[in-house]
């Protein structure tokens, strides 16, 4: 009863901040309803019983990857108002590509597709979960052994999305001064201290 | 399991609730004098409410992007931490394999300075 209740209030949350993504003016909006997207979506994960998964959605997704697309938002210097003149322009072609992967989606349901039984992982052999372990843990004892080349795909995309975002985003600038530690433990008294002898009344040349 | 998660819910509603009953409160009992001149420009030449797209340094996103993937590591920790005792020496040099190739991204994005502000 209550988890009915709250499952209709998640997915009904869900789908209004999805649709609040689209339809909002402001960009800033739409990832703000993302973020209300995710935690909703991460309610109904808890209701199906994928606790980790709800975590690391919130976590990751809201904790990382929506202030990504926040920045991303705010890097870019478009005039919204200005790339929606084209809308009546560009209707027909975005609605036939709209419907085309609608149609895809349908025609993956209908086939059973969609079912997790259906589902299966190529290089990998019948998968053993046990029934009476926590979600975390069933996820653990198959993700390492049984799924080891995905789980290495993974760190191997991770890899190339970090040397990515380094080459594509950093620069080192010139003219900074930077502090060198080496430079500073290898000075020596003798090197940085000068003792001259004054004579009275002529001063020092430096 | 999922009776672990009522108080969470309950107190979903409680927040729910309050942050409404505060919004709430403000439009009904606070006073209310609105006034053109209170959303004018200050006389110091900002104006009063301004849109919140400022554009930022592509620093921050170098940041945020080296945040997400060792965020998506240390993710990938908890399984295997949890599941350790069952899935033996192979699921544990696994994991050794994993973090080597992220150490490899990690020893580079030190060597070159990413990691250093200026």
């Amino acid at each position: 009863m209550i988890a009915a209740l709250a499952f209709y209030m998640f997915a009904g949350l869900a789908i209004f901040a999805g649709l609040m993504v689209v339809v909002s003016r402001n960009p800033v909006h739409s990832v703000l309803f993302l973020i209300l997207a995710f935690f909703n979506a991460a309610g109904l994960f808890v209701l199906l019983g994928a606790e980790f998964l709800a975590m690391i959605l919130i976590i990751v997704y809201v904790g990382a990857v929506a202030v990504l697309f926040l920045f991303v938002v705010m890097m870019l210097d478009i005039d919204f108002s200005e790339l929606r003149q084209g809308f009546q322009q560009y209707l027909p072609l975005g609605g036939l590509v709209g419907m085309i992967v609608l149609g895809e989606l349908l025609l993956v349901l209908a086939s059973g597709l969609g079912r997790p039984e259906m589902v299966r992982i190529p290089g990998s052999g019948a998968v053993r979960i046990a029934q009476d372990v926590e979600n975390t843990a069933a996820m653990g004892q198959v993700l390492f052994t049984d799924y080891i080349y995905l789980f290495q795909a993974a760190g191997m995309i991770l890899l190339v999305s970090m040397i990515g975002a380094i080459v594509l985003a950093h620069r080192t600038r010139p003219g900074v001064k930077k502090q060198i530690i080496a430079d500073q433990v290898a000075r020596t008294p003798a090197e940085s201290i000068e003792l001259i002898k004054v004579e009275t009344g002529k001063g020092v040349k430096m | 399991m999922l009776s672990e998660y009522f108080p969470i819910l309950v107190f979903i509603a409680i927040a729910i609730a309050m942050s409404l009953a505060f919004i709430g409160a403000a439009v009904l009992i606070a006073r209310q004098n609105p006034d053109q001149e209170k959303t004018s420009t200050y006389e110091c030449g900002f104006e009063a409410i301004d849109s919140a797209h400022i554009r930022f340094d592509v620093r921050f996103y170098l940041v945020a992007i080296l945040f997400i993937i060792f965020d998506l590591e240390v993710a990938f920790l908890f399984p295997w931490a949890v599941a350790l005792g069952d899935i033996g020496l192979y699921g544990f040099f696994s994991m050794v394999l994993f973090l080597a190739i992220l150490t490899v991204g990690f020893i580079y994005e030190w060597r070159k300075g990413a990691l250093e502000w200026e």
